[in-house]
């Protein structure tokens, strides 16, 4: 399957693109150019068939069974959380639970968190670049705690402005929540040196790896942060499953999120006892093919190797940021120094909107709108930008597309 | 291109450069807000009503050429109509956008708004070209915010 022309530095996207199933597929006609990967990435032939074999050989309970059947499928839903682990460089598989995604993993540490932590006049502290899945669970903390939410704001530019960072690290700040790569912008913030500033305050970070983790990589004893989500399908796994890790000093404290089955050790009407971890953390049946196909996902990656996807991707931006740049009218949106594969922008006086109506008539698939961070797009007066987000499997000619895609705009407007 | 140009066409892209009764009415009777989380547009729409009829109405906001020329063509059409007359046309208007395509949109009366058949063949920017009409009915019946969600 994964059969690629590995060079030191780099790969073959051709052999690469062969892989995905979908990227074969024309629309309207045309090749399918996508360019929408910060939103969802498509599936490698190996994720797909992961899935798929999990229900015709494998499928069972897990945890729950004595037989053979059951014992696999367990078997290969704990061989997941092993890849995971590894993966993340986390020190045990204890460390690990599995979510729908990223915005069930903020919502369950939000609040199991908040019930043992967040008091009446306590602060969180999250950023001004943060996807509303990292802002809503804080607020809607706050409000139930009569907590405050405080803001780390950003420059102009897309960086956060981290000269206030030690002063909005308050005796009250119980947490610190911050987007590793931001979604909207593309801007890689320093998570290393926030984590350690904040550490030395005494105050726990969560880091928001759903963008960074698929490109960059991360690995959370290097990090040094408390706990960290992430989501498969933005990773070439499925949707419906994804990650909180959590250091396991912090997660053997946290109440239960949710009750029910597989998070107990035994229940009685008059008290129950919980699980180990990550047990604990995960009540009821949880997507065990997605799981295991997630397992699958990490394995391509790590196949091709997140260094060389790096560097694909950093040469994307590139040309992207370049190529863009001639177009006449067009401003970019997010010029951190340090960026990822994510190009926001905004075309003279043409709505995002129609931006991307037009495109998609060339097969160019990239999102319109407020990419789930309105603070973002209010914090540049903005109500909208046209984004294209980069993976593995992108290429050069696809950025030209673009680019080519974006004078036919002009052309229908008369610009 | 052709699907494209029936969605972009002349009167569309004139409106949205410069859309009229683009203003606030003083001693508005009625004003709605209205919202189109999927994109960001946002309007303000100010009428004022008087025996029944739409005696001058004019819109504020951001938003898509669809949304912009819309409430832009929108505003031309109403003017000076009852309000059942305006009601009336909001119903036949969103039938045309959404119903079947098989009488031509000429024929049914519907002059200048005509242009916004091209967009039954995207069926994701229908909210966009309704969101002015939609506020329109909220603000006239004076409840809550319009939102195309
Ligand atoms: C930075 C960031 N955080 C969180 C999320 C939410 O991920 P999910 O919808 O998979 O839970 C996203 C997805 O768009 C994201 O880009």
């Amino acid at each position: 399957m994964i059969d690629i022309t590995l060079t030191p530095a780099t790969f073959d996207v051709e052999t690469v693109r062969a892989d995905f199933p979908i990227l074969s597929r024309k629309v309207r006609g045309r090749p399918l150019v996508y360019l929408d990967s910060a939103n969802t990435t498509q599936k490698p032939e190996a994720v797909i068939r992961a899935s798929d074999r999990f229900y015709r050989e494998t499928n069972a309970n897990i945890h729950r069974s004595t037989y053979r059947l059951s014992e696999e499928a367990t078997t290969a839903y704990e061989g997941a959380r092993e890849k995971v682990r590894r993966f993340l460089n986390a020190a045990s598989t204890r460390e690990v639970v599995f979510t729908r995604g990223t915005t069930e993993a903020i919502n369950l540490l939000a609040s199991s968190f908040g019930q043992a932590y967040v008091k009446a006049g306590d602060e969180v502290l999250i950023t001004g670049m943060e996807h509303h899945s990292n802002i809503v669970p804080w607020q809607l903390l706050c409000e139930r705690a009569g907590a405050r939410l405080r803001v780390l704001p950003i420059d102009d530019r897309g960086e956060l402005v981290l000269e206030e960072l030690d002063a909005l690290l308050t005796d009250r700040t119980r947490i610190l929540g911050v987007v590793h790569v931001s979604n909207a912008l593309g801007t890689v913030n320093p998570v290393k040196e926030i984590v350690a500033r904040a550490h030395a305050k005494g105050v726990p970070v969560l880091v928001d790896a759903a963008q960074s983790l698929p490109h960059l990589g991360v690995d959370v004893a290097d990090l040094g942060c408390d706990f960290l989500a992430f989501s498969g399908h933005k990773v070439y796994g499925p949707t419906g499953i994804g990650v909180l890790w959590g250091k396991e000093e912090w997660l053997e404290k946290l109440p239960p999120y949710q009750g029910g089955g597989d998070m107990i050790a035994s229940v009685s009407f008059e008290k129950t006892t919980y699980a180990e971890l990550p047990a604990r953390l995960e009540a009821g049946t949880g997507n065990l093919a997605g799981g295991v196909a997630l397992g699958t996902a990490l394995d391509y990656v790590n196949a091709i190797g997140l260094a060389r996807i790096a560097a694909h991707e950093r040469a994307l931006l590139a040309h992207a940021t370049a190529r863009l740049s001639e177009v006449p009218g067009l401003r970019i949106v997010g010029t951190a120094r340090e960026k990822a594969g994510v190009v926001s922008f905004v075309l003279d006086d043409v709505h995002p909107h129609d931006v991307g109506t037009i495109l998609d008539q060339e097969g160019i698939c990239i999102r319109t709108g407020h990419h789930c961070a309105q603070p973002v797009m209010a914090r540049y007066d903005l109500p909208a930008t046209a984004r294209a987000s980069f993976g593995l499997y992108n290429t050069l000619e696809e950025v030209d597309a673009l680019v080519d895609g974006l004078r036919k705009v002009r052309e229908v407007f008369g610009a | 291109m052709t699907a494209l140009t029936d969605l972009y066409q002349e009167v569309i892209l004139d409106h949205n450069r410069s859309p009229r009764n683009f203003r606030a009415i003083e001693g508005a009777t009625h004003s709605g807000l209205g919202h189109n989380p999927l994109c960001g547009d946002q309007l303000t729409l100010y009428v004022k009503v008087e025996d029944g009829t739409i005696r001058e109405i004019g819109f504020q906001g951001k938003g898509c050429a669809i949304s912009k020329a819309s409430a832009s063509l929108m505003t031309e059409a109403v003017k000076g109509k009852t309000l059942a007359e305006a009601e009336e046309l909001f119903g036949r208007f969103h039938d045309l956008l959404t119903g079947p395509s098989d009488v031509p949109a000429e024929a049914k009366g519907f002059g200048k708004l005509a242009v916004f058949s091209g967009v039954r063949e995207f069926p994701v920017r229908v909210k966009c070209a309704t969101l002015a009409w939609h506020t329109l009915h909220s603000a006239l019946a004076g409840g809550s915010p319009a939102s195309t969600e």
